[in-house]
């Protein structure tokens, strides 16, 4: 055994004294993904605000029909633009979020007490009109409950007659829970750290070897070869790790910079959780570690290598993707799947809920399988000779 | 001690090595000549039990390469004909991993890193990370990493390959104090000045056979030949692959 740790403290000082590869494995991501993820939410609630303090300016066509209207609209703030010939197109083609269309039978409707129609024009698949939407909404329905009260009070009738419910909503979804881009992305970020993380000792310590030729001289010496395998591998998994723990502390430091106040939300990600969330992906951490040195040992050069690498990273994408597209429940028989069962528990961890421990274990038990597997294929690559000499 | 009985080794269609016998004594040189593709490299892969063969024996001081990988390892020193170095390491720190991966005693690693940097000439540069050396200063450090166990057998693989005038002879002079010490070393070449000045036995290998063994002398008389160039291109039967 005193050879895996042998070559593991080579390897690991031996690649310590590169500055690419703990450039690309130690520090890449942890620089990267906060700032990516910052730049994406800054983005993300600037608008949002902007669109919901921005004054509301709304093209109404016909509002000679109903002046008091217009009057009440313009007294809570709303520019009534004037008419366009074309409402429809106007909307259609983007030029207008939304638009108000008083047709001519409003006012015989209202004289008479009929419910009085009016139009809102919108295109519900552009977001970004949702705001402005909901607004011009909220001001003509406030317009309409204040003229409906009005007309009970003239009658002799209480206003609470027209309130037979009093609906009040009682919001579950803890802060924490409404971190939506950051629950979605942590996960995936995470995943990919544990790879890219190791990528470059995984290539330099097999394919790499055998590139500057020193494998087989390497080979010579007595110690089984499976043990100057796992020493690589270890390695390889121990800088897939740092890289981890570096990022986690990254977006601990960054985390207070992101404007989640403003979404409404507050990120506990406090040191137990982030302990929580290193264990949970310190297993794919390995087994990413495992299935790199097994491709890369079968490269013949580093750059034969780097070209599975580009493949390899698609790998992580997986689960976020279909999640993405097909929000699932975490449930028990979903946890010994390797990358989902992380991607869930993650999930779980940064909305500040408690996790069964039931099923961290069979998350880490799932994946361990997985990469002891993988590690056992490793361990005897070493002895096939077409793996070790790229002329035989 | 080398003992090879009937080696046979193929790779697919290709018959490498085919039933080749020879022995190497301790305190002498062998040396294994024959032109590029011989079967010379296989051979040293299988006599340092990186290649299992496909039939025959070895034995190395009466152990075989293929049951006791492990002891027969520590008893040979080999600088292949691959002889990468880590170039982010020192001469020193190159060395002292193959030392470690021998286990040997941390005091022992540095005093026989000590001794070998004041034979091999090496004390220039034997802190210096090796990015950038010459050829020379690169087979110098594969030998001494090769010796750090202070091996009873040494194979070499074309070991004056690619070295300027100088370091040969440094590297001559060395191998010749190694059989004064009573090791038993085997060098493969395809240059026929190198066995003539080096060698005290020669095995002439040629389309994975042994075409011939002997001395220098005998393998001259035996050919009916002037000089030894022209004993060799007798037995072998071409020129080809062939260097003076």
């Amino acid at each position: 055994m005193k050879g895996i740790i042998v070559v593991l403290k080579k390897e690991v000082r031996e690649n310590l004294r590169d500055r690419k590869a703990v450039f690309n494995s130690l520090l890449l991501a942890p620089i990267l993904f906060p700032v990516l993820l910052i730049g994406m939410t800054w983005l993300g609630t600037s608008a949002q605000t902007e669109r919901a303090e921005r004054v509301l300016e709304v093209p109404v066509v016909g509002a000679e029909q109903a002046p008091n209207l217009i009057l009440y609209l313009e007294k809570h703030g709303m520019v009534v633009k004037p008419a366009p010939d074309n409402p429809e197109s106007l909307v259609k083609s983007q030029k207008e979020p939304v638009i108000i269309r008083i047709p001519e039978t409003f006012g015989e409707q209202w004289q008479a007490g009929r419910p009085a129609e009016i139009e809102v024009i919108i295109d519900s698949s552009r977001p970004e009109s949702d705001i402005p939407t909901s607004r011009v909404k909220g001001l003509l329905s406030g317009y309409g409950s204040e003229i409906g009260m009005l007309r009970l009070q003239m009658r002799g009738v209480s206003p609470i007659v027209m309130s037979p419910l009093l609906i009040r909503d009682i919001d579950l979804s803890t802060p924490q829970s409404r971190g939506m881009i950051f629950m979605l992305f942590l996960p995936y970020i995470l995943m990919i750290t544990a790879f890219m993380g190791g990528m470059h000792l995984a290539i330099d310590t097999t394919a790499g070897e055998k590139e500057r030729r020193s494998l087989e001289p390497l080979l010579i010496n007595p110690v089984p070869r499976w043990q100057i395998m796992m020493g690589k591998l270890i390695a390889t998994a121990i800088f897939g790790m740092a890289s981890l723990v570096l990022t986690l502390i990254a977006f601990r430091i960054t985390l207070p910079y992101l404007p989640l106040a403003a979404l409404g939300v507050d990120l506990g990600l406090d040191i137990l959780a982030m302990v929580g969330i290193l264990l949970v992906v310190a297993p794919v951490a390995l087994m990413a570690a495992a299935l790199l040195t097994v491709l890369a040992t079968y490269a013949k050069s580093f750059r034969e290598a780097q070209s599975y690498m580009g493949l390899v990273i698609l790998i992580p994408m997986i689960p976020t993707l279909m999640f993405m597209s097909d929000p699932v429940k975490p449930e028990a028989s979903m946890m010994p799947i390797p990358l989902f069962s992380q991607n869930l528990l993650i999930g779980e961890l940064v909305r500040g809920e408690t996790v069964p421990v039931q099923w961290l274990l069979y998350s880490a038990a799932g994946t361990l399988i997985f990469a002891f597997a993988l590690i056992a294929f490793a361990a005897t690559l070493f002895s096939r000779p077409r793996v070790v000499f790229s002329d035989a | 001690m080398i003992e090879v009985r009937n080696l046979h080794k193929s790779f697919g269609e290709v018959k490498a090595v085919n039933d080749m016998t020879f022995e190497a004594r301790d305190g002498e040189i062998t040396g294994l000549l024959g032109p590029n593709g011989a079967g010379k490299t296989t051979t040293l892969r299988m006599l340092y039990s990186l290649l299992p063969p496909d039939g025959g024996d070895i034995r190395i001081d009466g152990l075989n390469p293929t049951k006791d990988a492990m002891a027969i390892k520590t008893t040979l020193g080999v600088v292949p004909d691959s002889r990468g170095l880590y170039n982010r390491l020192t001469a020193r720190e190159n060395i002292r991993y193959f030392g470690e991966l021998h286990n040997l005693p941390k005091q022992t690693i540095e005093e026989r890193i000590e001794s070998l940097t004041a034979t091999l000439d090496m004390s220039d540069f034997i802190d210096r990370r090796t990015e950038g050396f010459s050829q020379g200063q690169r087979v110098k450090v594969a030998i001494a990493r090769a010796m750090v166990h202070q091996p009873q057998t040494v194979l070499m693989d074309e070991p004056t390959n690619g070295l300027d005038v100088m370091s040969t002879r440094a590297l001559r002079k060395y191998i010749r104090s190694l059989k004064d010490t009573g090791q038993s070393v085997v060098l493969s070449t395809h240059i026929m000045q190198e066995v003539a000045a080096l060698c005290d036995r020669i095995v002439i290998i040629a389309k994975g056979k042994v075409a011939a063994t002997g001395t220098v002398d005998e393998l001259i008389s035996r050919s009916g030949s002037d000089t030894i160039e022209d004993a060799f291109v007798q037995i072998i039967g071409s020129e080809e692959g062939l260097m003076a």
